[in-house]
């Protein structure tokens, strides 16, 4: 998580605290501009991510053990709570979404628990990452909508429950509301990350200037980094879980 | 850090000459085409891995775990159903073997009634024919007896007779002492 505090937090006198710094986009190899192409921590630590998918999902599963092996078993636990999330909150209809759902909580589930270690670079962290994320499923919802329900897509924005005069209204929130999804579903994710992990530098600056007393800020990072595997965990299940709900929209049968 | 001064020629904009970041390092414009570009390449590697080898695998390895316990459970439900049976067929073994056993047990006593009761009239006729004969000899003997006596009494009778000096009648004596007997 930290990146280069040491060498300009001494000039800077005093309380020296850059929470930020740890968020910055390096390249790897070289001091050169950071270009599309680059290889840089965001690539060193998404490729970790890819690494640890298929030492999770392949390597453990290559003997298909009727009686699992341990990694084997947790990777079934991914699959059967990803599973059952789709097949609960989608409908059956939305099943065919499962390897779609699993990637996306597994890339964020992963990139979460990988950001969490010491000095590593936590990609979900950044709003570029958790936009794009976000707008996948965003016009993934809207083009299976579009593409199963034709125009009978936008009568979810039609609430035929509600009285006649308030319909339009009503009408106009929705529409609000859906094109606002992307953005909230990406900040929730992006923002816990981000705060998270800058609360934790913060408490490591003030045990670095605190001498003795540092054992407080020490307890309290501990505490924090609890909560934090727990964030981990829960962001990426309220990503994925609104993913299904968003998906029901465009595949299940209308609930207003 | 607004007071730090910002070098913008040395990483772009986003990093000051310290290598400190300047505001959010998340709305750097100039780092977003990285990241982005590298989100999709992962996320393409990681669908591909899932879709076509773990989602598979994983789908395959639990449906064959399903069925074997299933399977498991209904042969299961089979041998017991064929331990019932099996104990259902003792049970009638047994009880036709008693039924068998008691139908040796009632022709074997009846067997030995008959034989018993063979024995017995045999046993009884036997004991009649003595009985009989012990009867006849008894009579002979008492008749014998009879006779003797009868004999005696007119032997007597005559003595008597003779003695008290009477010229005894043999045929008034006999006929006296028979009828005497008789009396």
């Amino acid at each position: 998580m930290a990146t280069g505090t040491e060498e300009h937090g001494s000039e800077a006198g005093g309380l020296a605290i850059h929470p930020m710094d740890q968020f910055i986009v390096k390249p790897l190899f070289g001091d050169g501009p950071v270009e599309w192409y680059t290889v840089t921590n965001v690539t060193l630590w998404m490729f970790i991510a890819v690494l640890v998918l298929i030492g999770l999902f392949v390597l453990a599963t290559r003997h298909r053990g009727i009686i699992p092996s341990r990694l084997q078993s947790v990777a079934e636990l991914f699959y059967g709570f990803i599973h059952n999330m789709v097949e609960d909150v989608t409908g059956h209809e939305g099943a065919r979404f499962f390897p779609y759902v699993m990637t996306l909580f597994m890339f964020i589930f992963l990139a979460n628990i990988l950001g969490l270690i010491p000095m590593s670079f936590t990609t979900t962290s950044h709003v570029a990452v958790t936009a794009v994320l976000a707008l996948m499923v965003f016009m993934t919802v809207t083009l299976v909508g579009f593409f199963r329900k034709g125009i009978g897509f936008l009568s979810m924005f039609w609430v035929s429950s509600a009285p006649l005069a308030l319909r339009p209204v009503l009408a106009l929130i929705e529409l609000i509301s859906y094109f606002v999804r992307p953005l909230s579903h990406s900040i929730r994710l992006g923002g816990n990350l981000m705060a998270g992990h800058a609360v934790i530098k913060v408490f490591a600056g003030f045990a670095g200037a605190m001498g003795v007393a540092s054992v407080v800020p020490i307890v309290a990072i501990a505490g924090i980094y609890g909560l934090e595997l727990l964030v981990a965990a829960v962001q990426a299940y309220v990503f994925t879980i609104l993913t299904c709900v968003y998906l029901r929209d465009a595949v299940g049968e209308a609930h207003h | 850090m607004a007071t730090e001064p910002i070098v913008e020629e040395i990483a772009g904009t986003c990093v000051n000459e310290h290598g400190g970041a300047i505001g959010m390092p998340q709305l750097c414009v100039d780092w977003m085409p990285n990241q982005i570009f590298w989100l999709l390449v992962t996320l393409v590697v990681m669908f591909f891995i899932l879709k076509t080898i773990a989602l598979p695998r994983i789908g395959a390895v639990l449906a064959e775990r399903k069925g074997t316990i299933s399977n498991d459970l209904a042969a299961a439900e089979e041998l017991k159903l064929k331990a019932v049976a099996a104990e259902k067929a003792f049970n009638d073994a047994l009880a036709t073997a008693r039924v068998e056993a008691a139908k040796i047990v009632a022709a074997a006593k009846a067997d030995i009634q008959k034989d018993l009761d063979k024995a017995t009239a045999k046993a009884d006729a036997e004991i009649g024919a003595r009985a009989a004969e012990s009867e006849k000899k008894i009579s002979e003997i008492r008749a014998g007896a009879m006779e003797a006596v009868e004999t005696v009494a007119r032997d007597t009778a005559r003595e008597i007779v003779a003695a008290l000096g009477g010229q005894a009648d043999a045929k008034a004596v006999t006929s006296a002492v028979t009828t005497r007997m008789k009396g």
